[in-house]
Formats: C-alpha cells, structure tokens, sequence
C-alpha cells in the first residue's frame, strides 16, 4: 500500500510539474498579446473614461466638468439622429449579410474540390482596403451612370439615387458592405463540414426533405457559428466608419455634401474628437455606444439559449 | 464546434471595447516654443498638409532650398489631416509648419494647437501689409497674425457659350442681378429626358457657396466678432432662392447624381459635353478647363448683388505655426520665402514652362500677394483665345472686390453648422428657414463655448 501510494504520489508529483510547465509555456504564449492588450485597449480605455469627464481638446491639459459632458449628449439631437441611423443600418445589414454569406457557404459546400478556389475568390473582397471599396462603391451606385441601376434599366427597373437620396443611402450602403462578407462564408462553410453527414442520411431516411434537413439538421448544428457571427457582425455594423466615412465625409467633396442620412454614430464621434476637438465629449460619445453595444450583446446572447446548440453542453 | 463559454469570454467583449478604447490614446504634451536655430538657416525642417507640390509648388520649394541650403526641408506630402496633426502636436512631435484651409484657423487657434506669429514676423521682418486684407483678416483672430496666407480664390461665373447659343442667351441673362430673370433663364438651359438630366442649366453650387448667395442678398454668415449670423432673414431667402434653382432642375437628388457623373477634370468635361450651362467657380478652374479643353467656347461674368454690382468671395491657405514647433525661425523664413513676390514670379516661371510645354495658355497664379500677382500678369498672361481672356480678367479684377468670411474661434463648428443645414435643405429633410434656425443654434453654442 505504502509503495502504491509512492507511486501515485510521483505520478501525482510529475503530473503537477508537467501542468505548470504548459501553465507557463501558455503565459509566454499570450504574454505579449496580453501586454498588447494593457497597453493599447486596456489603458486607451481607462484613459478615455477619465477624459470623458474632461474638456480635454487633445492640445492643451484637462479639465475636469463632472457629468457635463455626458448630459450634453442625452440632449443633442445628433446623437440621438446618428444613432438612430447606426440602428437602423445594423438591422437592415446584418441579417441580409448573414443570409448571402450561408447561401453562398451552402453553394460553396457542395462545389468538392473547387472550394478552396473559389473560397479564396469570395475572401479576397475582404483583403480590399475599405476606402478603395467605398470609391468604388460611390461609382458603381451612382444614380445615373452607375452599373447597378444600368442593370436593373435592362430589366425595366428605374434604380433610385442610391448615394443622394436620403431613403436609399443606408440600403446603398449596405449592399456595399456586402462585398466583405467573405469572412462571414469562411465561417459558415467550417462549420458546414463539421456537421455529421449520419444525420443527414438519418433525416432523409426519416422522409426529410432538403428544406427539412437544412431547417432541422443544418441550421441546429451550425447554430453556433450563426451565433458568432451575429454578434460580431451586429457589434461591427454599430461601428459602421470606414467606408461611410470613405463615400459620404471623406475628401473636400464628400465633406462639402455630407449627409445626415449617413451620419453614423462613429463618424460623429471623430468629427467631435478630430474636427472640433472635443476629445472629452468624444469620449462620452464612445462610453455611450460601448454601453450600447453591450446592452444589445447582452440580450443577443439571452435569446439565444433558446435557439443555439453547442454540442457537450446539452443533455 | 464552438463552445458558448469560449467565445463569450473571448470575442464579444473585445469587439466590443474597441471604440471606446479609440479616445483614449492621445496623452497631452506640455509643448514647448523651442528655441531651434535662431537665424532659422539651419537645423530640421518639416511641413504638414502641403500636398504633392506641382510646377508652382516645386518652384517655390526650390527658392527656398536655394535661399536656405543648411536647413534640412522635408516635405510631408499628404494633404492636411486633422488627426495626424492633433496627435503630432498632442505627443510633442508636432511638425515645424502646416499648411491648412483659412477658415480653420480661428478654431485652431482657439485651442492652442497653433502659435500667434507676430512676434516671430517682425523678428524675419516680415511686413503682413504685402499681403491682401481679406485674406489676413482669415488668419487674424483677436488681432493676431495666425498664419501668413498663400492662395487667394475667388469666384465668378462660368458658362458654357455653345449652350447659351443654343438656347439663344447671352452671358449678361445669367447675371445674379435679378433673380427672377436668373430662374427663366436656368430653365431654358436646363435639359431633361425621361426622367433623367442631361444639362444642368445653373448650378448655384450649394451648399459651399451660401456665403456668396447670402451676402448678394445683404448678410454675412459670421458677424465681424465672430459670431455666427445663420439664422438672418436674407442668409434664409438667398438659401430659398438658390435651392429653387436646384429643385426645379430635377431635385437634389438627381441633381448631385447627374454632377457627380462630371469629368471636372478631364478632356470631357461638363462644357465639353454639354452637360452644364453655367456655374460660379473658383479661378483655379479656368486652368483646368484651358488645359484639358483649350479650344472650348468659354464665356463668363461676375457673380453680382441685386444692385448688380461685382461680388465675390475669397478664401485659401495659410502656413501657420503648430504649437511645440521646433524650429520657428526657420518656418517663419519659409512663410516670408514662399510668399515673396520675387518667389511668385520663380513660380510664375515654372508655370509659364508648363504651359510652353503642352501648347497651352497662362491663365494668372491668384495668390494672397497684390503685387506678386501684378507682376506675374504682367509678365506671363497673354492674350489667347477669347472666352479664357475675358475669364482671367474677371478674376484678377474679382481679386480687388472679394470679400471673405470673419474668422472666428469656432470657425469649424459654424461653417459645419450651415453646411450641413445646407444639406439637409438640399435633400428635404428640413425648410431652409428651420435648418438654418437649427444651424444657428448649434452655432451660437459652440460660440458661446469658445469666446
């Protein structure tokens, strides 16, 4: 007994130096994103809190105003108008987005040894430069000349003024973004392969059709993935700058006609922190969509205990 | 497959936190005057917001290289980015000179981000009398020198002279003297077919010309103090007016659309392919037009008030000296180097050889400095082709009318007050009294704060 005890005692012994062993092997291995993570979100972060609470103009030293400048947002209207705007192009982006990227991973599945091509084709858009994309964009939406509505002219449909007029702007805009959803496909096609191909042909044995296996089968088991991307994609559409900014306020012209139809609530940010040099209220401006953000992730993952299965957690 | 404990922990958040963490990075800097070189004729020295110099900016670099020798010049060659400027002057790394719009000054200087120069210019010994009034008047704020000016644009109105033939006008039925006569005529240029426009009749170029518009009708944006002045009356009627030419020439919406298909820049052209009939301009343009369409039937006349007398605004660059610089004298010498008269007449030059080189007409460099100006028409504006004669004098003589707007220490907020309020006119959103009233609210606040 007393050599049994030995023996797992030094079992025992070697196990706990093999796990600090890896313990360490993995603090060296997250080590420098963790010191990236202090140094440039952490601290930018506690930083912006304080400066929320400040005049700060970026040149000369803070000054503290309390709350000032968070009560001036609840009362300027185009916080409340670029919100609105960030809301609004969210819902109409995201569920759009994640329905053309699985339509287009269910197409890509079933394409064999041609996927790695063509996954490659769908995630180069990804690889371009948002500005470059939203000059683009700026001329292929063109109510006059551009491709898209010389296209819908050939099969009799009179295209509206996507850029100008400002009930098409957010749809324009959101079909541009649908140019990166590249990433989106990757996601949703590695998650179609990890699906068991057993109950696919259990489903089809039971009389399912293709509709019922891909609703009772596919969607379940990817379910996850979805999850993922709609939360990702939801918080990115809250960020919406880039190509907004690229296509509506970028250079003198756009500036020159800039349109409250595409005033998103990032873009007000840094035309308060840059433009006027209201670094203290752009603070504000940025606490209050991280709020935002995380009330809406909050009940985007509440909901979603109903609707997502993660595969080792459920009975 | 994905655990919901693994990405919870990991993803969501960090998304999530990255716009809040976007404000945070600047840290302020105590920046410092710097002694430098005392001369200013040697040491480091560098510029914000310059661009990519072309014939007349490369000309101008030259002389001072050639004045300067031991001053090691570099040339940041992007156009003027707020952000890189703020975070340069904010980290202590600030360059030695930008190079920025007029109309940004007072709110620069408002903030510290910019250094008074007075000192620093009767140190060089330059005189800010050689310099037009109405463009020192941009860079002055509580009566001191800012930034020593460099371009001066003004506008007249431009015309495409085949299409007033075609539509049996003249330059003089264009004129902005009676605003009824104004609105048949834009009519009567004005092209469409099904549903689509083929000609602009007369772009009244909103929303960045309100200011000419508002002070043909008697008002200024900013009032001489420095405060906003959006929601007068007559700023209110000349918006109503030029925002009726653009809604019955299709709408904003198609409006813009059918503008933004314009080739401004190109052999094909907007008069080239009669796609518009007139419009006021800025004089650089004349240039453009000249070289890519030399031979087009140009035609032109002065923008006027309703008594008909010669109106035009002013606005342009200036250098200035950001906080922290470390070498003002020698900034000061370039400001006092690039805008010399004998510098201009170097830069006129150069022109004169591009000009040479593509067969093409000199058609005036319009700068902040009278007699530079004078003398390189003098020497370099020949007469050529009829249409672009008759548009060069108008905007050398526009030089001696043109009025520019007040500066203010909330310069930035006002003049993105009344655009946007513009803009949202333009599209419908508001009437032009309410978005101007909107606008002067927004304004007057942000005046209040700075004043």
């Amino acid at each position: 007994m007393a050599a049994l005890t030995t023996v797992i005692g030094r079992r025992s012994g070697g196990r706990r130096s093999a796990n600090r062993r890896e313990t360490r092997a993995a603090y060296g291995f997250i080590g420098l994103w963790m010191v990236g993570f202090l140094v440039f979100t952490l601290g930018p972060m506690i930083a912006s809190l304080v400066l929320s609470f400040t005049d700060y103009n970026a040149i000369s030293s803070p000054h503290n105003v309390g709350t000032a400048n968070y009560r001036q947002l609840m009362s300027d209207p185009k916080v409340s108008k670029a919100l609105s705007n960030t809301l609004i192009y969210a819902v109409m982006y995201v569920p759009v987005a994640m329905a053309v990227a699985l339509c287009l991973a269910l197409l890509l599945n079933r394409v064999g040894r041609a996927s790695g091509f063509f996954r490659t084709i769908f995630y180069l858009p990804v690889m371009t430069p948002p500005v470059a994309a939203g000059a683009l964009f700026l001329l292929l939406l063109n109510g006059n000349q551009g491709l898209l509505n010389s296209t819908l002219h050939l099969v009799g449909i009179n295209g509206p003024n996507w850029t100008t007029d400002t009930a098409w702007v957010k749809p324009g805009l959101a079909i541009t973004m649908l140019w990166g959803v590249g990433g989106m496909v990757v996601i949703y096609l590695a998650a179609l392969r990890q699906v068991p191909k057993e109950l696919y042909e259990a489903a089809s044995l039971d009389g399912a059709g293709a509709w019922m296996r891909f609703r009772r089968v596919t969607l379940p088991m990817i379910s996850g993935a979805l999850f993922f991307t709609l939360i990702v994609q939801t918080i990115s559409a809250l960020q919406m700058f880039d190509q907004a900014y690229t296509m509506f306020f970028g250079g003198q012209q756009n500036s020159t006609y800039s349109n409250d139809a595409a005033l998103f609530y990032v873009i007000y940010l840094f035309q308060q922190g840059f433009s006027f040099l209201h670094m203290g209220y752009a603070s504000a401006l940025a606490w209050l969509l991280f709020v935002v953000i995380m009330i809406i992730t909050a009940i985007q993952v509440r909901v979603s205990r109903r609707f997502v299965y993660y595969e080792g957690e459920r009975d | 497959m994905i655990t919901r404990r693994g990405f919870l922990a990991g993803s969501a958040g960090a998304f999530a936190l990255s716009v809040a963490s976007a404000c945070g990075g600047v840290s302020s800097s105590k920046g410092t005057s710097g002694s430098g070189a005392s001369k200013g004729d040697t040491g480091a020295l560098s510029t914000q917001g310059f661009g990519k110099p072309d014939d007349v900016g490369q000309a101008r670099i030259d002389a001072f290289k050639s004045a300067y020798p031991k001053v090691q010049l570099t040339i940041n060659e992007g156009d003027f980015d707020p952000q890189q400027f703020l975070s340069a002057v904010a980290s202590g790394n600030p360059p030695d000179l930008v190079y920025l719009d007029r109309d940004l000054v007072g709110t620069y200087a408002a903030k510290g981000a910019i250094q008074p120069l007075d000192d620093h210019l009767d140190a060089a010994g330059l005189k800010t009398d050689i310099y037009r009034p109405a463009a020192l008047r941009e860079a002055t704020v509580d009566g001191k020198v800012y930034g020593v000016p460099e371009f001066y644009d003004t506008r007249n109105i431009l015309m495409n002279g085949k299409a007033l033939q075609a539509a049996g006008l003249t330059a003089a039925d264009l004129a902005t003297t009676d605003w009824n006569k104004l609105h048949t005529n834009a009519a009567k240029l004005y092209k469409a077919s099904g549903g689509k426009i083929s000609r602009i009749g007369f772009d009244p170029k909103l929303p960045e010309f309100l200011p000419l518009w508002a002070k043909a009708n008697g008002a200024e944006l900013v009032n001489p103090d420095g405060s906003p002045n959006l929601s007068d009356p007559r700023v209110i009627e000349a918006l109503t007016f030029a925002l009726s030419l653009v809604d019955e020439q299709g709408g904003w919406s198609k409006f813009k659309a059918f503008r933004d298909t314009w080739d401004l820049f190109g052999s094909g052209n907007e008069f080239a392919k009669d796609q518009a009939g007139a419009f006021p301009w800025e004089g650089w343009y004349v240039n453009v037009l000249v070289q890519s369409t030399p031979k087009l039937q140009l035609d032109t006349v002065p923008f006027t008030d309703k008594q008909g007398k010669p109106l035009s605004f002013s606005n342009g660059s200036a250098w200035c000296l950001p906080k922290g610089a470390r070498n003002p004298a020698a900034a000061v010498n370039w400001m006092k180097v690039v805008t010399s008269t004998d510098t201009w007449l170097k830069a006129g030059a150069a022109r004169q050889a591009t000009v040479d080189k593509n067969k093409s007409t000199f058609t005036g460099l319009w700068t902040a400095n009278p007699a530079a100006d004078a003398q390189v028409k003098a020497k370099y504006v020949k007469p050529g082709q009829t249409g672009f004669d008759k548009a060069v004098q108008n905007y050398y003589a526009s030089n001696e009318y043109a009025f520019s707007i007040a500066p203010s220490k909330a310069g930035s907020e006002i003049k993105s007050a009344w655009m946007d309020a513009v803009n949202r006119a333009l599209s419908g959103q508001q009437k032009p009294d309410a978005a101007m009233k909107q606008a002067q609210a927004e304004a007057a606040k942000a005046y209040s704060a700075v004043k």
